[in-house]
């Protein structure tokens, strides 16, 4: 198990400078980066620090006059979230207020904007297939032929039915979309390519389309939207093709690669957003595309995908091209020249990591169910009084002076090793959580300064026994470098099996909870393994270096290792010794 | 050297020892006392569950000079008990109570606006859902149970599962205690809390695994042997890291009492009372139990194996040979120079002790380990 199986570990032993040197290294260099990031603190929770809180109010849709329930209300809570909470970590909070109302909460230092487009926009994600497209505000305004608009071949079927819905974050849109490609489908296009198909608008309609009475009723009242759409007007970039069904075709406008506005007629989806299993934000270093998503599709998906690919393929441009619609918006169209069975695809654009990552998150968890408005979105004080986390910061610093001097008091001499350990650690896991604010959006709230707080507890424990054991090998007559040789692989099998429990109930909880467990999680995980990390380079090294010391290595009385104090078997073995008879001979007791 | 220190040195070389295992059943009897204690009280009084599992009336007032403290204490005299008051950023004030409905949220209104000198037209009330909603709750319990199988598998692997069970006897123990307590104080339980106990739990589980540790070395060889029993050997283990068990529980409860009586008592922090109040509680019952719960009830375990029974046999009637010897001894008026209260049978442990020691503790090391 945790336990190491033989020999001592030659290098801490023989080398303790090189273990010194190496967590000095990462100190120095951690603590350069935090400087040089510029985020000195720990990012601190909305108990602590306040925050911005933001009120957002379920919009009722057309045609769903019940859509806004106890339901459909907890739903998108536990998706917002986890939206802005996917760590666990950044102690945003989210509740539901009165019927229709959401309240989120962020902690200050986070941005509040993009928070809010995490948690306003509504993620509806569709595959449609494009049957026709053009520059918008362009030269010509070539329409589709009607039956351009009749099913194309690609249609799939048994698609869940659920409305798209208008984007609570209109300036998000203007952002983020991009023009994007499918990187699956780049050997064979190019962005630029669909932007010179606008004059093809007309082309004939897939050979296998098949029109129906009411699909050219419908079609001639979409190529009269088309005729009139312009995507250059902000209105129409905001409208355009929002509240259409997944199940019927629909205009939609786009940005291309080039910068320019695009519109479209869309086919109905053929793949959707809950066909996603997994989306991740990937820095694409192979196409020199940026940040992109990458989806990996649930095997339903995956042969939905397939299918409407292999259609695709069959026909001719813009019609081999689908469209990746978020939230109304067209933000990639790729070409398509083979059926694409991988069951992966990949958006790019014109994202920057944030963009990426939280449309990747966004995809991850799912559409919420109702589409949301901002109502209100205001800064909020501690939860906490300043006065309170005055008098926790006061009280915690005369109990860890407590620590300091009970140390001293007991362990005397060998608190040059047990406080600077108490010190590294201490200094590592601040270091690192300041870091961690901006990158993982770790903030630290009363709860988890309190874990901390216990977590010193613990890796004092790892030295106070090794510290036991050392003084244990000397009460058998040992000099101290022996000793502490000795001392050291038992101290280590304890420590070690110790903190695996420890780590593995961090693991475990991490894994499987979610919101403020999984941040509590991850604090024990980072400080267990911090204390190993103290403990292998930095105690054990620095032991064995104080143990060539004539101070501590002849017993001086002020070492805490005077073998006197400790009171060490003297050397003639045999003469008197007071009786010391263990509880058990003198006491037989019945098991 | 400090009196600990010496204690050490006497604790090590078994001049001083208590008999943790021997005298368990005055402490099972404690535990069980406090445990009904806590349940009884869990079962009477019942957690306060706070805004953030129960929902609860978030008021929002008009925009006004009333302090933050002040709102509070108005706040907590209208509804009964704590409530959270933050200010936003236009100057109004948002208030939050637990567990309100709709008619007791208007009461508390009128009341506020009363106190604030206000309009109860001017304050917005609303109910509020929990934040930490069921899927949060359901997903910890979720995650608790996996790690309790892990964990328990893990222990039984690297020690066995008679340890298993003990660990898992004292980590509910802890646990239970703390609610227990937790339910009489009747603070509000709020995400802090349960971050809080899980914090307990995880400390619990390193400190018996510790005491464990030492346990399980030096019980490795105890059929070679036929001086002590099992239950021998635990109590010598236990005293032997006692002084690692004091150290330790006094360097992690000194920063968490710093927080319960300077911060909590004297500069009147109340968040902080639920959190250090939880901590304080579990850590103390975490470290008592690994001492005077896990390990005697290991020694209780191991003792039902015919192995170990056959064990405790022969020490008993070596024991009772080396007495009948040593009366013979004294028979024959050979009283030895030793001091006379450690003439009778504590005569077997000097002669004996050193010699085990050098066996139990030194033969490990003695290996190339």
């Amino acid at each position: 198990m945790a336990a190491p199986k033989k020999g001592r570990s030659a290098s801490a032993q023989s080398k303790p400078g090189r273990s010194l040197a190496l967590i000095l290294i990462a100190i120095v260099g951690l603590t350069g980066a935090m400087f040089g990031s510029g985020n000195t603190t720990p990012r601190l929770g909305i108990d602590l620090a306040g925050g911005t809180s933001i009120t957002l109010q379920a919009q009722n849709e057309p045609g769903q006059p019940n859509a806004i329930n106890k339901t459909n209300m907890n739903t998108a809570v536990d998706i917002m979230n986890r939206r802005v909470n996917g760590l666990g970590v950044s102690e945003a909070e989210v509740q539901t207020q009165g019927t229709s109302n959401i309240i989120v909460n962020i902690p200050k230092g986070t941005n509040s904007e993009e928070a809010r487009q995490q948690v306003g926009t509504t993620a509806k994600l569709y595959f449609r297939p494009v049957i026709a497209t053009e520059v918008s505000g362009g030269a010509a305004t070539a329409t589709p032929s009607p039956s351009a608009s009749s099913s194309p071949s690609g249609k799939a079927t048994g698609k869940p039915k659920a409305t798209s819905s208008s984007s609570a974050s209109p300036s998000a849109t203007a952002t983020s979309q991009g023009r994007a490609v499918t990187d699956a489908l780049k050997a064979d296009s190019t962005p630029s390519a669909t932007a010179s198909s606008s004059a093809k608008a007309s082309t004939s309609p897939s050979p296998s389309a098949s029109g129906s009475a009411a699909a050219s009723d419908a079609a001639a009242k979409l190529q009269a939207q088309y005729a009139a759409l312009d995507c250059t007007k902000k209105t129409a970039q905001n409208t355009a093709g929002k509240t259409a069904k997944a199940s019927d075709p629909t205009v939609a406008c786009g940005k291309n690669s080039q910068g320019q506005w695009q519109k479209y007629v869309l086919g109905p989806a053929a793949v959707d957003g809950t066909d996603v299993k997994k989306a991740q934000a990937v820095f694409n270093t192979q196409t020199a595309a940026g940040w992109t998503v990458t989806m990996e599709f649930t095997s339903k998906g995956a042969k939905k995908f397939a299918d409407i690919t292999g259609q695709l393929a069959k026909n001719q441009s813009p019609q081999n091209q689908f469209a990746i619609v978020l939230d109304g918006n067209v933000v990639s169209d790729p070409y398509v020249k083979e059926a694409l069975t991988g069951g992966n695809a990949e958006i790019s654009g014109s994202f920057n990591q944030q963009e990426a990552q939280s449309l990747a998150n966004m995809l991850s968890y799912g559409a919420l169910p109702l589409s949301f408005k901002v109502a209100t979105m205001t800064t909020v004080t501690a939860a906490l009084g300043g006065e309170q986390l005055h008098a926790g910061l006061i009280a915690g610093a005369i109990g860890l002076a407590l620590v300091v001097l009970y140390l001293l008091i007991f362990y005397r001499g060998l608190s040059v090793v047990a406080i600077p350990s108490l010190m590294v650690s201490a200094a590592l896991t601040y270091v690192i959580m300041s870091l961690l604010g901006p990158t993982i959006h770790f903030a630290l709230n009363l709860p988890a300064v309190c874990g901390a707080i216990v977590a010193i507890g613990i890796t004092a424990d790892s030295f106070i026994v090794f510290f036991e054991r050392i003084r244990d090998e000397i009460r058998e007559g040992r000099s101290l470098r022996p000793a502490v040789e000795r001392a050291w692989p038992r101290a280590r099998r304890t420590i070690l099996v110790s903190d695996f429990v420890s780590f593995l109930a961090a693991a475990v909880l991490f894994i499987v909870t979610v919101g403020k467990v999984q941040g509590f999680a991850f604090t024990l995980g980072l400080t267990t393994v911090l204390d190993v990390v103290v403990v292998f380079l930095f105690t054990k090294p620095l032991m064995t270096v104080l143990a060539r010391r004539k101070f501590f290595a002849g017993g001086h009385k002020w070492s805490g290792l005077d073998p006197k104090g400790l009171g060490a078997k003297p050397p003639l073995r045999r003469t008197r010794r007071p009786a010391g008879p263990v509880a058990g001979p003198v006491d037989p007791k019945e098991a | 050297m400090s009196k600990i220190g010496s204690l050490g040195a006497r604790l090590h070389r078994g001049e001083i020892s208590y008999d943790f295992v021997g005298k368990r059943k005055i402490w099972y009897g404690v535990s069980i006392l406090i445990t009904i204690t806590a349940i009884v009280g869990l079962a009477v009084r019942g957690l306060n569950m706070g805004i953030d599992f129960r929902g609860g009336a978030v008021f929002t007032t008009g925009k006004t000079s009333v302090s933050v403290t002040q709102a509070e204490n108005y706040a907590s005299r209208a509804a009964g008990h704590d409530a959270v008051v933050q200010k936003l950023g236009n100057g109004t004030l948002r208030i939050q109570i637990a567990g309100m409905d709709t008619t007791k949220s208007d009461e508390t209104k009128k009341q506020l606006a009363k106190d604030m000198n206000v309009s109860p037209e001017s304050i917005a009330a609303d109910l509020v859902g929990p934040s930490w909603g069921d899927e949060i709750a359901n997903k910890a319990w979720q995650g608790l149970g996996i790690f309790m199988v892990l964990v328990v598998i893990y222990l039984a692997i690297a020690f066995e599962w008679r340890m298993a069970v003990a660990a898992l006897v004292a980590l509910i123990h802890d646990i239970t205690i703390t609610t227990g307590i937790y339910a009489l104080v009747g603070f509000e339980v709020t995400p802090g809390t349960v971050i809080g106990l899980l914090t307990i739990l995880g400390y619990s589980l390193y400190d018996t695994v510790v005491v464990f540790d030492s346990l399980k070395e030096q019980t490795k060889d105890i059929t070679k042997q036929t001086r002590f029993t099992y239950s021998d050997i635990a109590n010598q283990s236990i005293n032997g890291t006692l002084v690692r068990s004091i150290n330790t529980t006094v360097v992690a409860l000194l920063p968490v009492a710093g927080l319960l009586f300077i911060g909590g008592g004297f500069l009147g922090a109340g968040t902080l009372n639920d959190i250090s109040l939880s901590l304080f509680v579990g850590l103390a019952a975490g470290a008592y139990s690994s001492i005077f719960i896990a390990t005697p009830l290991v020694a209780d375990l191991k003792e039902a194996e015919p192995q170990m029974k056959a064990l405790k046999k022969r020490v008993l009637a070596k024991r009772a040979q080396a007495a009948a010897d040593e009366e013979l001894a004294e028979a024959r008026g050979g009283v030895g120079a030793e001091e006379p209260e450690d003439a009778t049978p504590a005569v077997v442990g000097p002669r004996n002790q050193p010699a085990s020691r050098n066996r139990g503790r030194g033969r490990p090391s003695g290996k190339r380990r």
